[in-house]
């Protein structure tokens, strides 16, 4: 089928500002959106610059805003968005090439939340034991990639930077819900700061735009509530 | 940033087996450590593993070290160095605690040990049946390791140097003294002067049509080290996982079948019966492509052009499904739209993971030859490495045993080597080769695309040197594999600018990848034999007389040039392989 392509591009060492450049090709339906910015890469115009590795939604590169919603290049496909397809960089980082951003804020805010298991006991013979049901609890933040449709989907993160933004939090849950884990007062400090937990107002889109389908939302409501309950 | 840097270790790579060895080489406080990665480190191919990662800890039934060595033996058709098998099978052990020491959130027993569950080629009591050994967490082991490395990383705040390639690595008077890198936001061309230089790059099945491998996995170092004269040890060894998803290749892990699936011709036979009678669908990786393949000839492919095989789980109870296999699941969803709970998986053999690699000791140290002649300061591990391990087929679950295992024992011994060695001097021209590289392909007259050259040695390897292979396509390939080398040289890129240029990368690393697939043909050709997953038709038997030896792949001025490696052997006489 036949689709036309709409990409906003941005060459730092060419252009003043970012444009819109149009590419219409012929694609199958069962095509990757991720396969025909890689046909229009390969085949129309080199220069055209994105991040991509997997190519099936587990390395978390390719993330872009694709038609309104951010989504994984890979994991979405032609027949699902049909004839017209827009495609701009996540919002909020700054932009350095076409759909290239800098993630360097993102990570920041990652990295701040201790996003490592703590525990200073001294290590057992064996594993740690863990039941099931307590593995369960925290088991749908694992799944996080760190691709940031989740932070750059989120409307205060746009007017605000520096909000630590839902994937850290995500994150802080993994580890906070985790029974093995002694780290979770130090972590919960640290979302209670100015930028953190408390300026999430629900508006849900981190858990629209989350290609691992983590009821992104859910996890930051349980760590409000887990604040209050550890403050009270 | 300066262009200059200086550190005891470089680790290149950040995948399992480079952040594992970062880890290791950092707890030594005598040294700095850096790790050089082409990708944000979250974003390695470590992340796509999904099925578990094999250690005998008896939680779920009876097993020991010694049964998974004699397995690991088995698999690997009797290539596999028996030593390393031996060291490996006790020490993933403990490599595996000391995983969830770090966090990681293993899925669990009834008693809240760590979960395992049954994988190919793994079997109690020296085949007898299948054993639980695979310890995974749900279908995403792979993305777990990674991150919880990753996370580890970040406690010891390890340094980074994300998107940089490197491109070239210090071999000067017989020692390595590091790496050339390109910073992929700037463009500018870096040198890390290094006392200890680690590759752990990956893989390279991108040489492949169809493979479950990411874009990334282009054979970097393994082509760069060649260049310089380091051999390539067993490339012909290349390992097709049998479930790929049809036409486009992603993993569907083998922990499907251990969870219960079945695999089933257009008729519904579950045709594994015939081929493996004693563990069927089991059967390590190499024997049951080969069953796909052959019962696809046969005609007893399914679909329209009866060209793939099916992967059955609607037996199994929906909830295991969503419970332990989600992920596999919601690919089939949808890159298929076929709902594994409802409906069998249309699926095909994908190109998967290189045997072969960087020739190692036990310890990780490069070798130059035969004699196991050391290069000083140079060590290499995980894919891109071959201790050997996995011999001419490795087993499902042992490629995260193997980052995990020899990524510490890397960072251990490279650490340990810094500790007492000296900074050498690197010459004032150490850029020039990198810098030539770059200045080709910027400056090539550009009658010959990148896109072209690539899709086409992805397609010829796929049709003349995969599952099967024979005397007249493997030496076709060869002159297909001389052809796109010259045509190589006259390619170009479009965007001659400085800052992510993407474009040039690709044509970069286009051009190891076509060094990788010229080491894997050229020791295909030559090993006259069928070993493990190197299948030849016009010698299908095994050949221990002849051929019980590793290969050796170097690149001279005059062209290819093959010498041999004894295999070391042990308590477990090459057998004829049966399952």
């Amino acid at each position: 089928m036949k689709v036309n392509v709409k990409i906003k591009r941005f060459n730092p060492e060419a252009d003043k500002r970012p444009y819109w450049a149009e590419y219409s090709l012929e694609v199958r339906e069962t095509d990757r959106v991720l396969d025909v910015i890689n046909q229009i890469k390969w085949e129309m115009d080199g220069s055209l610059s994105y991040r991509r590795s997997c190519a099936h939604g587990i390395c978390g590169s390719d993330a872009m805003l694709i038609n309104g919603v951010n989504r994984l290049a890979c994991k979405i496909l032609v027949r699902d968005l049909g004839e017209v397809i827009n495609i701009e960089p996540i919002r909020g980082l700054p932009v350095l090439k076409d759909l290239i951003v800098d993630m360097e804020p993102f990570f920041d805010s990652y990295k701040a939340v201790l996003p490592f298991f703590i525990n200073e006991d001294p290590e057992p013979p064996t594993e740690r034991y863990q039941s099931a049901e307590d593995r369960e609890i925290f088991d749908a933040s694992t799944k996080c990639i760190l691709c940031a449709c989740c932070t750059t989907s989120c409307p205060v993160f746009w007017t605000n930077g520096r909000y630590i933004g839902p994937a850290a939090i995500v994150n802080a849950h993994r580890f906070i819900f985790d029974s093995r884990d002694q780290g979770a007062d130090e972590r919960l400090q640290i979302l209670n700061q100015s930028n953190g937990l408390w300026r999430c107002r629900t508006a849900y889109n981190c858990t629209e735009a989350c290609p691992r389908d983590i009821p992104i939302t859910k996890a930051i409501e349980e760590v409000k509530r887990e604040l209050l309950w550890r403050r009270a | 940033m300066s262009r200059a840097h200086k550190y005891d270790v470089i680790v290149v790579g950040a995948g399992g087996a480079g952040l594992m060895a970062a880890r290791y080489a950092a707890q030594n406080p005598k040294v700095s450590v850096a790790v050089i990665s082409k990708l944000y480190p979250t974003r390695s191919h470590t992340g796509a593993a999904q099925g578990g990662v094999g250690a005998a800890l008896g939680n779920v039934s009876e097993d020991y070290p010694e049964w998974h060595a004699f397995d690991t033996i088995k698999g690997g058709d009797y290539l596999t160095d028996q030593d390393v098998a031996e060291m490996f099978a006790y020490d993933v052990i403990e490599s595996v605690i000391e995983l969830e020491h770090m966090g990681l959130p293993f899925s669990r027993t009834p008693e809240g040990k760590i979960a395992q569950r049954k994988f190919g080629g793994h079997t109690r009591e020296f085949g007898k049946s299948a054993v639980e050994r695979a310890c995974y967490a749900a279908d995403r082991t792979g993305h777990m390791i990674l991150q919880t490395l990753y996370q580890q990383s970040i406690k010891d705040n390890v340094t980074f140097f994300n998107e940089f390639h490197v491109l070239d690595i210090l071999l000067i008077g017989g020692e390595c003294r590091g790496v050339i890198a390109y910073e992929l936001a700037t463009g500018e061309i870096h040198t890390f002067q290094a006392k200890s230089t680690i590759v752990a790059s990956g893989g390279n099945g991108r040489m492949f049509k169809i493979t479950s491998n990411a874009h990334a996995l282009t054979g970097d170092l393994q082509s760069v080290v060649y260049r310089r004269g380091i051999p390539i040890e067993d490339p012909e060894f290349y390992q097709f996982h049998p479930t790929g998803l049809y036409k486009i290749g992603v993993l569907l892990t083998e922990g499907a079948r251990g969870e219960g699936g079945i695999l089933r011709n257009k008729d519904g036979e579950r045709f594994m019966e015939r081929y493996a009678p004693t563990i069927k669908d089991l059967a390590p990786r190499d024997m049951v492509s080969r069953s796909m393949y052959l019962e696809i000839r046969e005609g007893r492919g399914a679909g329209p052009d009866s060209d793939y095989i099916l992967l059955d789980l609607t037996h199994i109870d929906a909830h295991i499904i969503e419970e332990r296999l989600p992920d596999i699941t919601e690919f089939a969803r949808i890159y298929l739209g076929v709902d594994p709970i409802k409906e069998p998986v249309p699926i095909q053999p994908t190109a998967h993971y290189a045997m072969g690699g960087i020739p190692t000791t036990i310890d990780t140290e490069v070798i130059m030859d035969g004699q196991n002649t050391i290069i000083p300061g140079l060590y290499a591990a995980g894919e891109v490495a071959c201790a050997s391990l996995h011999g001419a087929n490795r087993l499902g679950t042992n490629s995260l045993g193997d980052l995990i295992v020899f990524g510490r024992r890397a960072g251990r011994f490279a650490s340990k080597y810094a500790e007492s060695a000296e900074f050498a001097d690197i010459p004032k021209d150490a850029q020039d080769f990198t810098k030539n590289l770059l200045d080709k392909a910027l400056n090539g007259s550009g009658t010959e695309k990148v896109a072209t050259i690539r899709k086409e040695l992805q397609a010829s390897m796929m049709d003349n040197a995969s599952v099967f292979r024979t005397e007249e396509f493997l030496t076709k390939q060869i002159k297909i594999v001389k052809e796109l080398q010259n045509r190589y040289k006259q390619i170009g890129v479009e965007d001659k600018g400085k800052q992510y240029n993407t474009e040039l990368m690709e044509a970069i690393e286009l051009g190891f990848l076509i060094d990788n697939a010229e080491q894997l043909v050229y020791a295909a050709e030559n090993r006259k034999e069928s070993r493990g997953a190197h299948s030849h038709e016009n010698h299908k038997e095994r050949d221990d007389a002849n051929w019980l030896k590793h290969t050796l792949v170097y690149k001279e001025e005059k062209g290819v040039r093959i010498d041999y490696k004894p295999v070391t052997l042990g308590k477990y006489e090459p057998k004829p392989r049966v399952y």
